[in-house]
């Protein structure tokens, strides 16, 4: 294993990893608004609205993210969507994302006794009053920790876009092993950042869930 | 239309979940300030009725009407939401399952519907909060979340919760139901209390001796009718029905 190599290499790999990061936290963002208007749309009472819902869901959840990505960067052009590979990344992720979040606040919702609303409509708070004062206080704590993995995954899906030359980390560990031809060490370093990554992202996570947990 | 006097009044509900009849006609009047008791087996109707009067459970059929207004008012959806919201302020209900509210503690339980629905200040919402846990005897608990309670607190909480919206008619489903053998009493005496204080209340019970010792009139159902009603000294001593005497006679040995 050529260390010294590895050394002299590593802080473009740092560079790289921040932009990972970067795109790591819009594509959280935009997950996040994907994801709570989809669970709206999921919980609706409006049937169309619950269609629409489920369409998006199945649709994104249904289908590789690589093929999403290739259809919005290299197709979309085609139709009249002109993005950069940064742009069309973010994007890409983030509505791949949304569909799983989607299901994860959806579920934290559900998982809220009955009871709850049945307690807050008798006092004569009105649905959205229920929902705001007594629903989503609970859920929102019930999905950390599930959220936590959807974002765990979507950091790990952020190499895709290396496929659409966006340089983060696993297009720059190809682009270095292209002068090197040092595959083995080009990786490693990728793999050991991006676990460097998700652990921080972990144990905030954790530290979340323990600071807003009500027992 | 509606007699004055006949504060609570159901006129012939019916209520079906698919081809299953719960509720099969019934008719019922509650004067101002009483106590009226449902007893009855599990699957008699009882909780579906008491959930009937504030539409938490709507009718199939029939018309639930408090102080002079039809609670199950066919409107369109928003008047509906409007209509009801407003006749349910003026209804408190005690569960089994008590569901306070657990991010919250006893006494922003107690004050959130009040400082939402009706404005009030923060200063007066804490004097509420203070009244009406004094009155359960959970002053001292004020600032404790649920889990921080025993079932018998969680319900007294839950009972001045209700009472802050300052209703003028209690629902209680099974109130003690839920409850160790050795908390129920406590939750009990809140209830003797309100009664002392001529609350209209009604009340879906197990618990025969209470029933007999705080309710002016007792209903006895089953398989959603109601087979026989008085008061509890006629009832639970010289039922006429053997529907009525088959489950007093099972309920008072296992009691005992």
């Amino acid at each position: 294993m050529d260390i010294e190599l590895m050394l002299k290499v590593y802080p473009f790999f740092l560079d790289a990893a921040w932009v990972t990061i970067l795109l790591s936290v819009l594509t959280a963002i935009l997950g996040l608004i994907c994801g709570t208007l989809g669970a709206a749309a999921r919980l609706s009472r409006f049937a169309l609205l619950r269609f629409l819902g489920v369409a998006y869901v199945s649709l994104f959840r249904g289908t590789p993210a690589l093929i999403q990505l290739f259809i919005l960067y290299f197709g979309g052009p085609q139709i009249g969507i002109q993005l950069d590979a940064f742009e069309a990344g973010v994007i890409g992720l983030g509505i791949n994302a949304g569909a799983y979040m989607t299901e994860t606040i959806r579920g934290a919702i559900i998982a809220i006794d009955k009871g709850q609303r049945e307690a807050a409509r008798t006092l004569g708070l009105s649905s959205w009053q229920s929902t705001y004062k007594v629903i989503l206080p609970q859920a929102a704590r019930l999905m950390v920790r599930p959220l936590g993995v959807n974002l765990n995954m979507l950091i790990k899906a952020t190499a895709l876009v290396a496929a659409i030359s966006v340089i983060e980390l696993t297009y720059t560990a190809q682009r270095y092993i292209g002068s090197t031809y040092k595959p083995f060490e080009m990786f490693l370093l990728a793999g050991v950042l991006y676990m460097i990554i998700i652990y921080a992202t972990g144990r905030g996570v954790a530290w979340l869930d323990r600071k807003v947990r009500i027992t | 239309m509606s007699d004055p006097k006949q504060f609570v009044e159901i006129r012939h509900a019916q209520k079906s979940f698919g081809d299953l009849e719960v509720l099969k006609d019934i008719s019922l009047t509650v004067e101002r300030g009483q106590i009226v008791g449902i007893i009855g087996s599990s699957g008699s109707g009882k909780s579906t009725l008491l959930r009937a009067i504030n539409d938490l459970d709507p009718l199939t059929g029939g018309e639930v009407w408090l102080d002079g207004t039809q609670v199950n008012k066919k409107l369109p959806h928003r008047q509906y939401e409007a209509h009801i919201n407003a006749m349910r302020q003026q209804v408190g209900m005690v569960f089994q399952h008590f569901n306070l509210f657990p991010h919250m503690t006893a006494r922003e339980n107690v004050i959130m519907a009040p400082m939402l629905l009706k404005g009030i200040s923060r200063e007066e919402a804490d004097r509420l909060a203070e009244e009406q846990l004094d009155k359960v005897g959970m002053l001292e608990r004020i600032d404790y979340y649920p889990t921080q309670l025993s079932g018998g607190q969680k319900q007294r909480v839950a009972i001045a919760r209700a009472l802050a919206m300052k209703p003028k008619l209690m629902l209680f489903d099974e109130a003690t139901s839920a409850l160790d053998p050795e908390l129920v009493e406590e939750v009990n005496l809140v209830m003797k209390k309100l009664a002392e204080e001529d609350m209209t209340m009604i009340i879906v019970t197990h618990e025969m001796d209470f029933a007999a010792s705080v309710c002016d009139r007792v209903l006895f159902m089953d398989q959603g009718v109601v087979v026989e009603e008085g008061p509890p000294s006629v009832l639970f001593k010289t039922p006429t029905q053997d529907r009525t005497r088959a489950f007093l006679r099972k309920h008072l040995e296992g009691a005992a």
